[in-house]
């Protein structure tokens, strides 16, 4: 990684992939990329004509290749960046990024514990750079994914987790649906709770690094049921995200 | 909700490369107030205001505050009794003074 202060590129859009109804993912260009690894995320800046300014974090989704970096954006309703960035902004419009950015809450393909990933929302896109990288490197780390999601249709990413699951060895992904799930699955629509992670996640003598990303108050309840099964807080990393779009 | 929602440390990262080569999180931080030592991804950051302001999960005193103007950056440290900074090991250091 350079080992300077960072500024601001320009950046066009070369690609736009639906997610859900209101999620997508934009393939951005990025001229001079210098790479990033799996939990690190981007800022990037919308300016108006009146010089107006508003920056918003996202987090990077796939492996960089070629100059090229992924986002997936939910649409936040009354935001001021994300409705620009989904419904505006057109192929070849030049936006500004700065990144990438972070150096905690990111998974090394070279690391050897078993991997828990807890994903609330839209909190399942860094979770999903970690899967890919881990798909990309040939890595055998054991992953096991808690994905939390409102509805069935709210599901990012659901085909090609479905062929992750049948592909990777060792890639393990247990669904919780909040308000609706489909047909024919076992039990109740719920909240994550101890039975889900104790199920779907690793005992804590194994020692996994779990990597837990959603909304505040998700991230506050599963870091909380994951120190009360056992795991140490220090290897249970979070990033919360806020109402701000 | 009562309380102000936070977002983490994490997220400080971005502004401060402005400043820094090197992405604080993965610093640790040791908190003046209750001598609390941990991540800086671990910090409450608290956006709604004009500048960002940091404070120590444990105790809840600020820690770090930073302001960005268009020309100008301030950078109030005085909760942080130190950071300290991880380093890789094959970049050549200079002796001590």
């Amino acid at each position: 990684m350079s080992a300077a202060p960072l500024g601001w590129r320009v950046a066009r859009l070369v690609e736009r992939r639906v997610e859900t109804p209101t999620a997508q993912t934009l393939v951005l260009e990025v001229p001079g990329w210098p790479g990033h690894l799996p939990g690190q995320h981007v800022d990037v800046r919308l300016t108006a004509e009146d010089g107006y300014q508003a920056a918003r974090s996202y987090s990077l989704a796939a492996p960089g290749t070629d100059g090229r970096i992924e986002l997936t954006v939910q649409r936040v309703p009354d935001g001021e960046v994300s409705p620009y960035l989904i419904d505006a902004w057109a192929q070849g419009d030049p936006v500004e990024v700065r990144g990438p950015v972070g150096g905690w809450f990111i998974w090394r393909t070279e690391e050897t514990s078993p991997v828990l990933l807890v994903a609330g929302g839209s909190g399942i896109v860094p979770l999903m750079a970690m899967v890919r990288a881990r798909r990309v490197a040939g890595s055998r780390v054991p992953f096991r994914l808690v994905y939390s999601a409102r509805t069935p249709t709210d599901v990012f990413y659901a085909d090609e987790l479905r062929r992750r699951v049948r592909d990777d060895l060792g890639l393990d992904v247990a669904y919780v649906y909040t308000r609706e799930a489909p047909e024919g699955w076992r039990g109740e629509p719920h909240r994550v709770g101890l039975a889900d992670l104790n199920t779907h996640g690793w005992p804590p003598d194994l020692e996994p690094h779990c990597y837990v990303c959603g909304p505040t108050g998700f991230v506050e309840t599963v870091a909380d049921l994951l120190v009360g099964l056992g795991h140490e807080a220090r290897r249970v990393r979070t990033e919360r995200f806020g109402p701000t779009g | 909700m009562t309380q102000l929602s936070y977002l983490d440390g994490n997220m400080l990262d971005g502004p401060l490369r402005e400043l820094f080569a090197v992405d604080l999180s993965a610093a640790t931080g040791r908190c003046d107030s209750c001598g609390m030592t941990g991540p800086m991804a671990c910090l409450h950051v608290y956006s709604h205001a004009p500048g960002l302001v940091a404070r120590c999960p444990a105790c809840t005193a600020v820690m770090l505050r930073l302001v960005r103007s268009p020309d100008r950056a301030w950078l109030d440290l005085r909760g942080a009794t130190f950071l300290q900074v991880p380093m890789p090991l094959d970049q050549p250091h200079p002796r001590p003074l």
